[in-house]
């Protein structure tokens, strides 16, 4: 039997789960929609996923937002990881509070900032040395992966503060060199945490909406620039049908993810 | 002899790997970081013009061939004469701050009901936190609009049920941003409470209420005081995004909801003034600079706390 508190409790989980998943499951039905009148229901239909796969503008941004959270991915990953095992095992070295810093301030700086201060220094540096010469696919990638590798430096950071350095220690005192015993001891252990930094920054970079914005050129337009510069208009079947794809992929990989993590916790 | 060579070599290449390994992610931030900011505070102190790029020079030659520095502090009076600025501060700041109430008022029973449940439970429930956080957030802000339409689905059902008798106008409201943002934010919310209050020894509760203390009073006394942590992270992490938020107020918001998120894209894309631009986000920098600090000296002392434990 409930008592009272265990009841309002209750009723507040099923009141939170239903405000977090009810506009999600919205967008899902009404994507099946068969009414040109967005929000009224006219049957069932797929006519708005065939459309979207005849859409070659919307296929294009999908290929370049893929192409650059790839990128940003790889790249965030592996400076993340740097920045990361600099912070947890380095205590002391010159500037490294500049460091902890500018690893910091990434993470809580409007992205209206971040997006306006990178196009300044992009107009600059091409007022100055002529590079970049055009802003597009290069400048959005360099952008993603600033504040990308900031999110990855903190995963690793508090999953090294984590585990023991006792390990890392007993290499170092059998002989091996720390270049050795980061590469054999120290990257194994965080390993699952990289894939994690990588998951992350792809999806940071893939839902990128301000920063692209700012920094992107002409012709250049990647999937959330035409999803807003669509719905900006209002509601759009085809929208419904993306963002159903979308949500359907991002659940079955964070489901995937969580059942491996479950299953090596057990183990 | 040859040894020590070997050694003092070795030695060599593990320090020019140890720099090496320091100096990547230091270049690179403090050229796409720290420069980036250096250039937007010069550039809030320079005038506007009509050329390619829109601002005077900061270093300017004079005749005789030497230079001179040209910098005003016109776009910082122009932001506190034009009242449009303030109120738009002022307007970001309580948004931010009612939808952070908001958030931690529904997120901190969920938060408390995730942390209570049986394990296998507890970790869907968690789970289904994650899952929305990975979730695009324009996608998750779209969501919205259907809802939210004077002829959507939220009005649709109202007046089906019978509740109401007109459409409500809810889309393009204060009312909608706010919406969008606690529904946003609202896993921001969750797991730093959810964090902290896993945490929380059962045994002090049940003490408490051995000792004669009513459920309120157990909660009022016990419980709250020790989430503080928790609560302050989250609406940290809810306030300070919150501010500079552009996506929800551009979709959800109307003509007259002020967020200077907002009004720093407008400036930049519509009027192309960059050193307004640009001084508008020097004072929203310095408007967060206290929370941000705050939160950042939080979070490092639980991290030496995190790591004093780990050790004993």
């Amino acid at each position: 039997m409930l008592n009272k508190r265990s009841k309002f409790i209750f009723s507040m989980l099923c009141f939170g789960f239903a405000f977090l998943y009810i506009p999600i499951a919205l967008v899902m039905i009404y994507s099946f929609n068969d009414s040109k009148l967005v929000t009224i229901w006219g049957g069932w239909t797929l006519k708005w996923y065939v459309e979207l796969f005849n859409n070659e503008n919307i296929l294009n941004a999908a290929l370049l937002s893929f192409r650059i959270a790839a990128i940003t991915a790889t790249f965030a990953t592996i400076f993340g990881t740097m920045a990361g095992l600099i912070l947890a095992r380095l205590k002391q070295f010159r500037g490294r509070m500049l460091f902890t810093g500018m690893i910091a301030s990434p993470l809580v700086m409007p992205e209206v900032i971040t997006g306006l201060s990178l196009l300044l220094l992009f107009v600059s540096l091409q007022d100055l040395i002529g590079w970049p010469s055009q802003r597009g696919m290069n400048t959005i990638t360099i952008a993603h992966i600033t504040f990308s590798m900031a999110y990855v430096a903190v995963i690793i950071q508090s999953r090294l503060t984590e585990i023991n350095e006792s390990l890392e220690e007993a290499a170092m005192d059998l002989g091996a060199k720390p270049a050795r015993v980061i590469w054999d001891i120290t990257l194994p252990i965080i390993f699952p945490a990289m894939i994690s930094g990588w998951l992350l920054s792809f999806t940071l970079s893939l839902d990128d909406l301000v920063i692209s914005s700012f920094v992107s050129g002409p012709g250049s337009t990647t999937l959330p620039m035409l999803i807003f510069s669509k719905v900006r208009l209002g509601v759009a079947p085809d929208i419904n049908a993306l963002a159903t794809i979308m949500i359907v992929i991002v659940t079955i990989g964070v489901c995937i993810a969580a059942a491996i993590i479950n299953k090596k916790n057990k183990n | 002899m040859s040894g020590l060579l070997i050694n003092l070599d070795n030695s060599f290449r593990e320090r020019l790997w140890k720099n090496l390994v320091i100096a990547i992610p230091y270049l690179w931030l403090l050229l796409f970081f720290l420069t980036p900011f250096l250039i937007v505070l010069k550039i809030s102190l320079a005038d506007p013009i009509i050329a390619q790029p829109p601002y005077t020079p900061f270093f300017q030659e004079t005749v005789d061939g030497s230079f001179s520095i040209y910098a005003t502090f016109d776009n910082f009076l122009y932001l506190f004469q034009d009242s449009l600025y303030f109120v738009t501060y002022l307007s970001s700041v309580k948004l931010a701050f009612i939808s952070t109430f908001f958030a931690l008022i529904i997120g901190y029973p969920i938060a408390y009901g995730i942390a209570r449940s049986p394990q296998p439970t507890r970790n869907i429930l968690l789970l289904m936190i994650v899952i929305p956080f990975w979730i695009s957030f324009l996608l998750r802000v779209y969501a919205w609009m259907g809802i939210l339409k004077t002829k959507g689905l939220l009005n649709g059902f109202l007046l089906w049920i019978g509740i109401i008798d007109q459409p409500l106008e809810l889309l393009y409201t204060d009312t909608a941003v706010y919406i969008g943002m606690i529904y946003s934010y609202l896993p921001f919310m969750i797991l730093p409470l959810y964090a902290n209050l896993e945490k929380l020894d059962i045994r002090l509760l049940e003490a408490a209420s051995d000792l004669g203390a009513k459920r309120w009073q157990v909660f009022k006394d016990v419980t709250l005081p020790l989430s503080l942590p928790g609560i302050i992270a989250g609406c940290l992490l809810v306030f300070i995004p919150s501010i500079g938020e552009y996506v929800i107020p551009a979709l959800l918001g109307g003509a007259d909801t002020l967020m200077i998120g907002r009004v720093l894209f407008d400036e930049f894309f519509l009027n192309r003034d960059w050193p307004v631009a640009s001084a508008v986000a020097i004072v929203l920098v310095l408007l967060l600079v206290l929370p941000i600090v705050y939160f950042q000296k939080r979070q490092s002392q639980e991290n030496m706390q995190n790591s004093s434990q780990a050790v004993t």
